[in-house]
């Protein structure tokens, strides 16, 4: 039988990293998440893995993508102000290829904002903050055993894909306590890179073998557009190099997007949300079904690159799909492009720092129903 | 000895970028052959690079090299170091670089006090960019943005480290080629943080806003604006006179690494209970 644990977000992250073998963590202070790192900082010397604490997160972000060319399994956590600082690494880990894992438990911005105030306010951000077109894969947790089980998996995606994974918590699930089935060795799938069979023709940009500095070949990275070998190159190949990128994880968005379904076969109504918002909007399901409304939920745990597919799906069969989100509409805006006027798209937004009730999107999911065509959803006359 | 660095030369990214005049190859062939007179395993040793025309250094040596972001090489050399301690990490960085965008960075690496061999390519100047004002332009001195001249006081690296608490610091310029090479090899040898702040010319862009457009005069200049140690102290202050940088080994002094530090630390933590 295995163990139960009644545990935070943060430690669950900070400890799933330690599962999946990350042997290597820089980041600098910041709320919600310094429990990661002050986790990490008492647990890695234990274990023999470095931890440090960087001046900055500039500094953070730099070091583990370093770190990961000397060979380690790397990690930093953060929050809104330090990664927004971090952007300018996070284009550098995406150019270069580097399998790397940054934390994002949101908080309330822009700014300082509410430090203590939970929020899905960077999702876009996520995706987009780095200047350019960039391959990147954006993950979430919306319970704290979810919590383990994505930090280990955007260590199994980074090292897969060679890419930064961004998980992004927020300031309720890092800080929230749940007893959890404490995973033991082998429950959960640890993945490293692939090596490259011959080290002596290694050429660090030709595929997803991924072979560390000094292990018996000599090679170049830069954050210049570059090619197989590392070197410099421009125009068209810059061009295919790029297109070669994103692809890594565009062309395995089926591989990639995790999610969870929750009484979608029947539903003629579908609620689409991720993070923490999916346990509220969970219940609003049982509150719909309750009365007589066939709700249903699609709770998307990796949100780029966007699953278009998984939407298709669900826009064929619903009329209406709602979003809810602790933000003014971010993911709504790519749901509502994947839907393609299939579905009416209705986006609910709370931005007070508190967390969207069951009832707040049962209700928004009705509301429109109430005004218009009557309550028999199937009437409704499709936007 | 003197060919001993061209088994380092990453020969299919000849030739450099750097312009006729430049300092910068006098002191990679400096680097080189120190590296080589201390017989280092060509495959454990790492060079990192910012931006700028120093951060060009890398592409054509043919070790691990990584070339970074603008500022963060010493960011991104404590990230290699700590997750391979065999690799022999160099930090090579432009003036800008170090110590403007990357200044933050500069200081606690230096107080940090990792294994790690920081060169400061310093041209007072940024060049890659066309001729800026570097926060180590002399006052008065004139570029693309401070075309009246400088008004602002300069950063003095050395003394910037040595506040900082490097334990090796060192400054020369490009032109004395063997001070030079044993500087770096000394840094190197030392345990711990070094930094060598190298002063070197830039004919293009600080030379011909400031009437020293020809490398022959660029060179002069150095010299006349540089001078060792004992030369030029002055009075009770220990300043050096204005526009003359002193150079030489301003301190040697080891202390314990950070690397040594961590053993320790995870000497003494085995056993400690779990926090879960």
């Amino acid at each position: 039988m295995s163990k139960k644990r009644l545990i935070q977000g943060n430690e669950a992250c900070a400890h799933a990293a330690l599962y999946a073998g990350c042997n290597f963590y820089a980041g600098y202070p910041i709320t919600p998440s310094s429990e990661v790192m002050e986790i990490l900082s008492y647990e890695m010397p234990k274990l023999g893995r470095t931890f440090i604490q960087m001046e900055d997160e500039i500094a953070s972000i730099s070091a583990i993508i370093g770190a990961a060319w000397g060979g380690a399994k790397t990690l930093t956590a953060t929050s809104g102000p330090g990664f927004s600082l971090m952007q300018e690494g996070i284009g550098y880990a995406s150019i270069t290829e580097t399998p790397c894992v940054i934390v994002n438990c949101q908080r309330w911005g822009p700014s300082t904002g509410q430090p203590t105030k939970g929020a899905q306010g960077d999702v876009m951000q996520s995706i987009w903050g780095t200047h350019g077109d960039h391959a990147i894969i954006v993950v979430t947790a919306s319970t704290v055993r979810d919590a383990f089980d994505m930090t280990v998996k955007s260590f199994n995606f980074a090292q897969q894909y060679r890419v930064p994974v961004v998980l992004l918590m927020d300031e309720v699930l890092a800080h929230m306590r749940e007893n959890i089935d404490w995973p033991e060795p082998g429950d959960i799938d640890v993945i490293d890179a692939k090596r490259p069979a011959d080290v002596k023709t290694y050429k660090p940009f030709a595929n997803d073998e991924f072979l560390p500095f000094g292990q018996g070949a000599r090679y170049h990275i830069t954050g210049l557009a570059h090619g197989a070998e590392g070197f410099a190159v421009s125009d068209e190949a810059a061009a295919r190099e790029l297109t070669r990128m994103v692809g890594k994880v565009q062309n395995h968005v089926r591989d990639l997007a995790l999610h969870d379904r929750y009484m979608l076969d029947d539903a003629e109504l579908a609620i689409i949300s991720y993070g923490i918002t999916s346990r509220p909007a969970q219940s609003a399901v049982d509150l719909l079904r309750a009365q007589g409304i066939r709700a249903g939920l699609l709770s998307l745990k990796t949100l780029w690159p966007f699953p278009d597919f998984l939407i298709d799906e669900v826009a064929e069969r619903v009329d209406t799909i709602v979003v809810p989100e602790l933000n003014m509409g971010q993911l709504v805006r790519e749901i509502g492009r994947a839907a393609n006027g299939r579905s009416q798209v209705i986006p609910v937004s709370r931005i007070d720092g508190h967390l969207l009730t069951p009832a707040q999107i049962a209700d928004a999911a009705v509301a429109p129903f109430a005004t218009s065509a009557g309550k028999t959803l199937g009437k409704v006359v499709r936007s | 000895m003197s060919d001993n660095y061209r088994k380092f030369l990453r020969t299919s990214q000849l030739p450099h970028v750097w312009c006729p005049g430049c300092g910068d190859g006098m002191i990679v062939k400096a680097l080189l052959e120190a590296i080589g007179e201390l017989n280092l395993d060509q495959n454990k040793i790492a060079v990192v690079s910012g931006i700028g025309c120093s951060g060009r250094t890398p592409f054509i040596l043919d070790f691990n090299t990584m070339h970074t972001t603008h500022g963060r090489a010493l960011a991104f050399a404590t990230g290699i170091k700590l997750a391979n301690p065999e690799l022999r990490v160099f930090a090579i960085m432009g003036d800008g670089d170090a110590s403007a965008i990357g200044g933050n960075h500069f200081i606690h690496a230096c107080r940090r006090n990792l294994d790690l061999t920081a060169l400061v390519f310093n041209n007072g100047i940024y060049g890659l960019t066309g001729g800026q004002l570097a926060p180590t332009t002399p006052v008065g001195k004139r570029s693309t943005t401070s075309t009246m001249g400088s008004i602002e006081q300069p950063f003095d690296l050395v003394r910037l480290a040595l506040g900082a608490g490097a334990g090796f610091v060192a400054r020369t310029t490009s032109f004395d080629h063997k001070q030079l090479t044993s500087y770096i090899k000394r840094a190197i040898l030392h345990k711990g943080f070094s930094f060598v702040d190298i002063l070197t010319s830039c004919p293009t862009y600080f030379g011909r806003m400031n009437d020293v457009a020809e490398p022959y005069d660029m060179v002069h200049y150095l010299r006349d604006t540089s001078s060792p140690l004992h030369d030029c102290t002055c009075g009770e202050t220990d300043q050096p006179k204005a526009e003359v940088m002193p150079t030489g080994i301003f301190r040697e002094e080891e202390r314990a690494d950070y690397e040594a530090l961590y053993k320790q630390k995870i000497a003494s933590a085995s056993g400690k209970r779990s926090t879960s």
